[in-house]
């Protein structure tokens, strides 16, 4: 073990760095990502994930931002265990009807001031489930939605969008 | 007489019905059928619901042989109350079909927690209303017990479900799942809906496996429709599960050593997995390459100069990885989380049909791309790795082997991949992609049936089609298999401390979405 930390000390890091002027569209992302968080929010922002009946694609675009590319955390943006300790909801799903009480639930749970983002395109409006008996069709339907992140899952890039979209409106 | 040739010749042969056989039988019969699940000479598929019928396919492991057994009436003899794996299954016939499984030993809801305002959504529905009657868990008693309720909600980025630990202070006595939170209602959404339609919501039964999950429905339509699919796009087909096994396992071996508290492997992993979902993506223009799979063959092509990329990718995992291997090998402090946790017996494996690496990982070598042989599996150079310790480590060392096997797949794929293209992956001047890589379905103008077995990384899907006249879908039931593993979840915890189950229940990354449909 030794070996390999030692190896990636003196490796590149494959974290992809923000502030190129000619980088990719994820490090500009990055870049502005970065001054509207502190701006706003004093470098810290909490996020609790929600699943709501998603097939879990969402789920792992989402976990795709904690890795060593994507690297949310440095920009003060990180997951949290528990609602009461977040500041954004970030919802997957269609929203199941036998997800909508704990929705609702995890809602209430979260202080104030909060947002909520929409994650997938079946938490717009239900998408391809909308019209099902097991479906309420769309976080909208049960809990105020502040952004939707538009996709199928949404790719890491997406999501950081979406993210600097809410950090610029809030 | 092979036992499961001995059922057939006593029932009524469903004719249309490919590419296994379907027959209908006696109540009588169908008590035999559940012998041989007694006497451990066939294994369980799957028991689903239909209109007015139950149906349950069978599966002889020595011969691979599998059969299709129907049971008319709203009555049949349980399955549950001989063979416990066929309980959850029966618990779904009666929330969503009304039927009654007589002599079923747990009668409580499954999916159907009460607030769908309908009963019975598949079968005769019935308006329901008013709130749903609490959950009754199973009784634990004894002195010194305490519960630990978690979920549905719960604290990692993960799906949700309901677990109900009885603890005697570190030391889980009991876990009692309840799941269905994520029941979307796909199968009654898949009624009536296209074919075209209906992959795309196979594709999204679980997102972890779309691409297996639109090649299981896929396939269970060719089978109705008698369909071949073009060459190019049967291994293409391969190549992309392949693809998607990789990625998972790197994630699933991460994810298990970061519920250790090991994050250096939960990163070192997710690089790979990172780097695996942007080769797919620049091969077929979506990390998870959902909806490339379509009924007929594939949607799209390799993109231009992408085989560079996989080459480059298997040349990366085969050098980064050992290292891996031998850290996590060599750390006493992970091992000694791994190591002995959460022990599966053969036993339960071999009685629940345990697929995938929880099967694999307690001697169970069962795998879809052997044992249905579909292809291009039949052609190519693999082994299917099998441990017998049963624990945690196990389920990794599966994982570990079997991303190995996946590397040499590729490999084989990509240098075999049949032209019906120009090599740098366009297709020749003057045909058109659509006709070289995706056949016409047509319409059937009778009903057509078709069943497919698929291996997803986590094990096989069973996907039970009937096709109507017009080529919309008359029913279609798609059984993960989480349903088999789920339970043994709740046997291998027991025993256990409550730290542990995030390792257990990594191990064995049972899927909510795909069980609860």
């Amino acid at each position: 073990m030794r070996r390999l930390l030692l190896k990636n000390l003196l490796r590149h890091p494959v974290t992809e760095t923000a502030p190129e002027p000619d980088g990719a569209a994820l490090a500009e992302l990055a870049a502005n990502l970065d001054r509207a968080a502190r701006r706003k929010l004093g470098r810290s922002l909490a996020i609790r994930e929600v699943d709501a009946g998603s097939c879990n694609g969402c789920e792992l675009e989402i976990h795709a931002l904690n890795n060593a590319f994507y690297d949310l955390e440095r920009f003060g943006l990180r997951f949290v265990a528990s609602p009461r300790h977040a500041d954004v909801l970030l919802v997957t799903g269609p929203v199941t009807k036998n997800m909508r009480e704990a929705l609702a639930r995890t809602y209430r749970a979260t202080p104030d001031p909060k947002w909520v983002v929409a994650v997938g395109d079946c938490a717009v409006n239900g998408g391809i489930f909308a019209g099902s008996y097991a479906v309420e069709g769309g976080v909208r339907s049960v809990i105020p939605v502040d952004l939707h992140i538009k996709g199928c899952p949404p790719t890491p890039e997406d999501l950081l969008k979406g993210l600097l979209a809410l950090l610029e409106g809030i | 007489m092979a036992p499961l040739t001995d059922i057939a010749t006593k029932g009524r042969k469903v004719e249309g019905h490919r590419p296994w056989p379907r027959v209908v039988v006696t109540k009588e019969v169908w008590r035999l059928a559940i012998q041989e699940f007694v006497e451990a000479r066939a294994t369980l598929l799957g028991l689903w619901g239909d209109t007015g019928a139950a149906h349950m396919a069978l599966l002889d492991e020595a011969s691979n042989d599998i059969l299709v057994v129907t049971v008319e009436g709203r009555e049949f003899p349980s399955v549950g109350k001989l063979h416990p794996p066929a309980i959850r299954l029966e618990r779904t016939i009666r929330d969503l079909y009304g039927m009654n499984p007589v002599g079923l030993p747990d009668t409580r809801p499954w999916l159907d927690h009460g607030v769908w305002g309908v009963k019975h959504p598949l079968g005769a529905r019935k308006r329901s209303s008013g709130p749903a009657a609490p959950y009754t868990f199973l009784p634990v008693e004894g002195e010194g017990l305490h519960q630990i309720p978690v979920g549905p909600v719960h604290a990692g980025i993960i799906e949700p479900g309901h677990f109900r630990f009885t603890a005697n202070g570190e030391t889980v006595v009991r876990l009692e799942e309840r799941l269905g939170y994520v029941h979307k209602g796909i199968e009654s959404l898949m009624t009536g809906a296209s074919i075209d339609k209906a992959a795309q919501l196979a594709g999204r039964v679980s997102g972890d496996s779309t691409v297996a999950y639109a090649l299981a429905f896929s396939r269970a339509v060719e089978a109705a429709l008698g369909v071949e699919v073009p060459p190019r796009a049967v291994w293409l087909r391969a190549l992309m599960a392949e693809l998607e096994r990789l990625a998972n396992h790197f994630g699933d071996i991460g994810a298990i050593c970061n519920d250790a508290s090991f994050s250096l492997m939960y990163a070192e992993c997710g690089i790979l997995r990172e780097r695996t979902l942007r080769a797919s993506n620049a091969c077929f223009g979506h990390r998870l390459m959902r909806d490339r799979v379509v009924p007929g063959g594939v949607a799209a092509d390799l993109a231009k100069d992408c085989v560079e990329g996989l080459r480059a990718l298997v040349e990366t995992v085969r050098r980064r990885f050992p290292e891996l291997i031998e850290i996590y090998d060599n750390t006493a402090s992970l091992q000694d989380r791994t190591v002995t946790t959460g022990y599966l017996s053969p036993s339960l494996a071999r009685e629940f049909g345990a697929g995938g690496y929880v099967g694999r990982a307690s001697g169970r070598a069962f795998d879809a791309r052997k044992a249905a042989a579909y292809p291009p599996y039949g052609e190519l150079d693999f082994t299917v790795p099998v441990f017998d310790k049963g624990d945690v480590n196990a389920r990794v060392w599966v994982r570990i082997r079997e991303i190995e096997q996946s590397l040499a797949l590729i490999e084989q794929i990509i240098e075999r991949l049949p032209k019906g293209a120009s090599p740098d992956g366009a297709s020749p001047k003057g045909t058109s992609p659509m006709g070289t890589l995706r056949a016409d379905l047509g319409t059937p103008g009778e009903v057509r049936e078709g069943i497919a077995l698929v291996e997803t990384f986590r094990g096989d899907v069973l996907v039970s089609i009937r096709i109507a006249a017009d080529g919309t879908i008359a029913r279609c039931h798609l059984r993960d298999p989480s349903w088999f593993q789920w339970p043994l979840l709740e046997a291998v915890i027991e025993g256990n401390i409550v730290a542990d189950f995030p390792l257990c229940n990594k191990s064995f990354n049972c899927s909510y979405s795909g069980h609860d449909l």
